[in-house]
């Protein structure tokens, strides 16, 4: 295999929150992300995914370094993005992008359309008429070009959603982290972008981390699949893998709880249910941060902290009493 | 046996800056004890706003006609002092983002209580606080005794979400209307709270609404289903059918568009919904359609029944065979 | 490939308005349907040619005396004659001298305005934008400022340049109309500062931002281009706080006696207000009822613009209702 195009090795974010008792200013760790590590391929796709407070976004922040890590290193093209100085780190930019969450908030609401999608090319001081390549990125994305001159109000989410994945190509990147992209759009539009972040990755050979909670999705899209809870990577393998053989407790009662488009299904599965809340990420569990809600918990748990390697199932899981047992989901 | 909820010809209309928005066109239903109505719909197909025009949370600018009755009581054109009597006994909401819905500055067993003496006027201020307490409990909040002096900000989203259906269910309303309760929440969340709004119903007798974009949700909560786009419904029916035989070109194609188990291309339903400032003539949902003939820009399509749902499409059966 | 990508181009784009609005002339919409707005907007712009326009538009000259003493008893003529407004113990004509004193007060309000609104939004831009030590010095710099008594401050800033030679010529006159403007600038960008920074933080973490700097922006780009245009709603209503601000106290300086002065060849709206404190106990109303009514109506209008005008560029959109 040709080298890695991504190399995340041990990544750590905290954040530090400050909060007043009384006279005194109390200073709080939020372990966001501990100790995370993954590979992404040239033309591959890693899904990221897990609830509130996994960790995941971050983690998609911190490997652009739009937020600094704390610790590890994150190895872009082989070259360590932490600790690169402002410069270099800003050519590099041109080779890794970001398309975010929110079709509403991501485009700024005073530009054309055409000048968001021409605004990195600005940026990064490419000579030359914009405008031509403007208009290509818009045909590329499924739009019209002479909508370079509209407002972002006078599009659909779904529409908006294909600028911002224009104005991510803008530059050729090798490499584009999605935050869920497709999240906060009708069901029937999600279908044609993730059509059209595929198209584009099999046409320009680009690699994706795609982070979503959306599990359906990202089955589809991903060639390898990392669940995430607490900061720390639960569990990793191959996209099918995970679905059908998936070892990790966690993993299993998160597919238990998506609610799959199949009536009869719904009501004859037997559903895992979790209880009570996500811990706080800043006191998280000792040993497993899994184990408080953790429907097989030992005392082991408490103890000892589960590594993430393969245990029999082939693929590497965090856990010391990993399951086989299948989960009864998909029927279609 | 009487409908908990009965909608004839709903319309509702906003007066904007761009002319008036035709969000609802003309809706029939019926909602009976104990059932769960999924509505099924995506941006701009009204699913939302007939609700709030029904509860009267919709504003000044917007324009409400037709009828829905609570029981035999009319709620389109009801006087101020009718809406506050209906709401929250008769009729119970609870909606997407429980934080903004709940206040900030009470105590969370408070905030229950006052449901409660707002409604029922022979409680007293001990008796409302026990009930809130009890309420808590029913809708599985771990010790709700201490948990009632707390305040909003001290719960979690899922938490939250079950305060909210406490407070809807507090004065055993007739309907409860759901307005995508779970969809802010974490997927093992969604889990719990679906699982509460099952058991109350369920215990209750309540109608329930439920309103949603997510097909998996219909399909674990919904004994039927209706399919709303560009204000109108274009299919109704028991969920299972819908599921299994959708005969109108939307739902097959939102069914068609989700991701399955393998890897192929998904199909999505091209174009996007049409702008409800200008609905086109005829069916709205022409522009997208496969299937559509001239035949489509004539008349607003009628819901007809057609196999085992009801459909509202004048090509319904002659594309039974193309399933 | 390319023809899938070629049918989704025509599919993707159904549904865009046939016709382009831009957010201005959005704005501009929004704007007159503020009746308030508009309203004002209208009044505003009646004052503001009258005062332009002057001496066409007053009835006589500002020192001139209208007095004839066949007439009346004394100088003090009512209103609704000869003079529209009435005159003052000299016999001028009221109606003139507030189109002369609106034209100062305006003049002052607007350029202390403009200044403040300069060197506030430039400062608190910047706190906004860094954060931080940065971010809490120039805070509590402005708190400072804004925690002493506005007048007490003025009054005395007022005396001490008075007296310091080199202050006065580069400033001007304790009595002048620059010296007036300066010092009220001066001690007016603090509550500028403050909404700017409040509006640029609320920005500064919305996701358009974060897109920008994901791209490579560096920090200027993201506060002219991308900040402080989406700030313009604030800033309107800033500007218009200001020059309302700066005519009050104006008025309230001119009112003691601190204010510009310039002999009786000038008059402001401050100054009318002062003269006609002799007049109350006699009974002569009109001096102090036209001016106040005038003072009144001016920062009126002027809020309302400013309200319209932050409502017009950056509305309270409601959640779209799916």
């Amino acid at each position: 295999m040709s080298d890695p195009v991504l190399e995340v090795t041990n990544l750590t974010k905290n954040f530090t929150v400050k909060s007043a008792k009384g006279l005194r200013v109390i200073r709080r760790t939020v372990q966001a992300v501990s100790d995370v590590s993954l590979t992404i391929g040239a033309g591959q796709t890693v899904g990221l995914v897990g609830e509130s407070g996994s960790g995941k976004t971050t983690v998609g922040r911190c490997v652009l370094r739009l937020i600094e890590p704390t610790s590890g290193s994150v190895k872009f093209q082989g070259e360590e993005l932490v600790g690169m100085k402002a410069e270099q780190l800003r050519g590099l930019r041109r080779q890794m992008q970001i398309v975010f969450q929110d079709p509403y908030a991501s485009l700024d609401p005073k530009m054309t359309v055409g000048a968001s999608i021409a605004e990195p090319l600005d940026i990064q001081k490419v000579p030359g008429n914009h405008s031509d390549r403007v208009a290509e990125l818009l045909e590329l994305v499924g739009l019209a070009p002479d909508h370079a001159r509209r407002f972002p109000h006078e599009f659909s989410g779904g529409q908006r959603q294909r600028v911002g994945v224009a104005r991510a190509l803008a530059l050729n990147p090798s490499f584009i982290v999605l935050d869920e992209p497709v999240s906060a759009l009708d069901v029937s539009i999600q279908a044609g972008v993730v059509n059209l972040l595929q198209d584009l990755q099999s046409q320009l050979g680009l690699s994706y981390l795609f982070i979503a909670h959306d599990l359906s999705v990202v089955r589809h899209i991903s060639d390898m699949v990392a669940v995430m809870y607490l900061g720390k990577i639960m569990e990793v393998g191959p996209a099918e893998d995970l679905y059908l053989r998936a070892a990790h407790p966690y993993t299993q009662a998160l597919l238990s709880a998506v609610p799959e488009p199949d009536p009869v299904l719904e009501r004859e599965r037997h559903r895992i249910m979790l209880q009570g809340d996500v811990p706080s990420p800043i006191n998280p569990p000792s040993g497993c941060r899994f184990r408080t809600r953790c429907p097989i918990a030992q005392e082991r748990c408490a103890q000892e902290e589960p590594a993430l390697v393969d245990r029999g199932q082939g693929h590497p899981v965090a856990c010391h009493f990993p399951q086989s047992v299948p989960v009864a989901v998909h029927a279609r | 046996m009487s409908a908990a909820l009965s909608v004839r010809d709903l319309r509702v209309s906003f007066k904007t800056l761009l002319g008036t928005v035709q969000a609802v066109r003309g809706i029939n239903f019926d909602v009976e004890p104990g059932e769960v109505l999924g509505v099924v719909g995506e941006s701009g197909s009204g699913k939302s706003v007939s609700f709030l025009g029904i509860m009267g949370l919709l504003g000044r600018s917007a324009v409400i006609e037709g009828s829905a009755k609570v029981g035999d009581v009319e709620l389109v054109g009801a006087s101020p002092r009718t809406m506050r009597k209906v709401r929250g006994s008769e009729m119970a909401m609870i909606f997407q983002d429980p934080l903004s819905a709940l206040n900030p500055v009470h105590r969370v067993g408070a905030q229950v209580a006052e449901m409660l003496l707002a409604h029922q006027h022979d409680m007293t201020k001990a008796q409302a606080r026990a009930r809130a307490i009890e309420l808590l409990d029913i809708v599985g909040i771990p010790q709700p005794d201490q948990r009632a002096r707390q305040y909003a900000h001290e719960f979690s989203g899922g938490m939250r979400q079950r305060v909210m259906i406490a407070m809807a269910i507090a004065n055993n309303p007739k309907v409860l209307i759901a307005d995508e309760p779970t969809t802010a929440l974490d997927v093992t969340v969604q889990a719990q709270i679906l699982e509460v709004i099952d058991r109350i119903r369920k215990e209750m007798g309540t109608a329930v609404v439920l309103i949603t974009h997510d097909l998996g949700v219909v399909a674990r909560m919904a004994d039927r289903v209706q399919v709303m786009y560009a204000g109108r419904v274009v299919e109704r029916g028991d969920v299972h059918s819908i599921f299994q035989q959708p005969d109108h070109p939307y739902t097959r194609g939102l069914l068609h568009s989700l991701p399955g188990l393998g890897r192929e291309r998904l199909t999505p339903i091209p174009g996007a919904p049409p702008n409800m400032l200008q609905p086109p003539s005829g069916c709205a949902f022409r522009a997208r359609c496969a299937h559509a003939t001239e035949a489509c820009a004539g008349e607003l399509p009628e819901l007809v029944s057609v196999r085992r749902t009801e459909t509202a499409c004048v090509r319904a059966t002659e594309l039974e065979v193309i399933s | 490939m390319t023809d899938t990508t070629a049918s989704t181009a025509s599919d993707a784009s159904i549904g865009v308005l046939t016709e382009s609005i831009s957010p201005r002339r959005m704005a501009l919409k929004r704007y007159m349907n503020n009746r308030a707005a508009v309203v004002s907007a209208v009044v505003l712009l009646v004052i503001v040619l009258f005062v332009a326009l002057a001496p066409f538009t007053t009835r006589y000259g500002i020192n001139e005396s209208i007095y004839d003493a066949e007439e009346a008893p004394n100088q003090f003529l009512t209103p609704f004659g000869k003079a529209w407004f009435g005159t003052d113990g000299n016999g001028r004509d009221l109606y003139s001298r507030i189109i002369f004193g609106a034209r100062v007060s305006l003049l002052i309000g607007l350029f202390t305005g403009l200044i403040s609104v300069a060197i506030g939004t430039v400062v608190g831009a910047f706190a906004g934008l860094k954060g931080g030590r940065l971010d809490d010095l120039i805070m509590r710099m402005t708190d400072i400022a804004l925690a002493l008594p506005f007048l007490v401050v003025l009054v005395i800033a007022r005396g001490v340049l008075e007296n310091v030679s080199w202050a006065t010529s580069v400033i001007g006159e304790s009595t002048s109309v620059r010296f007036t403007v300066i010092l009220l600038a001066v001690f007016g960008w603090m509550g500028v500062a403050r909404l700017v920074r409040g509006q640029v933080k609320q920005l500064k973490e919305r996701e358009f931002v974060e897109a920008a700097r994901a791209l490579g922006a560096t920090t200027p780009r993201i506060m002219f281009r991308h900040l402080l245009p989406n700030a313009v709603g604030q800033i309107m209503v800033a500007l218009t706080l200001a020059v309302v601000g700066a005519i009050t106290a104006e008025a309230t300086l001119s009112f003691f006696g601190w204010g510009p002065d310039a002999g009786s060849g000038m008059t402001s709206l401050g100054l009318l207000i002062r003269d006609s404190k002799k007049a109350v106990p006699p009974g002569y109303w009109w001096l102090v009822v036209f001016p106040g009514v005038f003072f009144v109506i001016l920062s009126l209008c002027i809020n309302f613009i400013g309200d319209g005008l932050r409502d017009a560029v950056d509305p309270k959109m409601q959640q779209e209702v799916k």
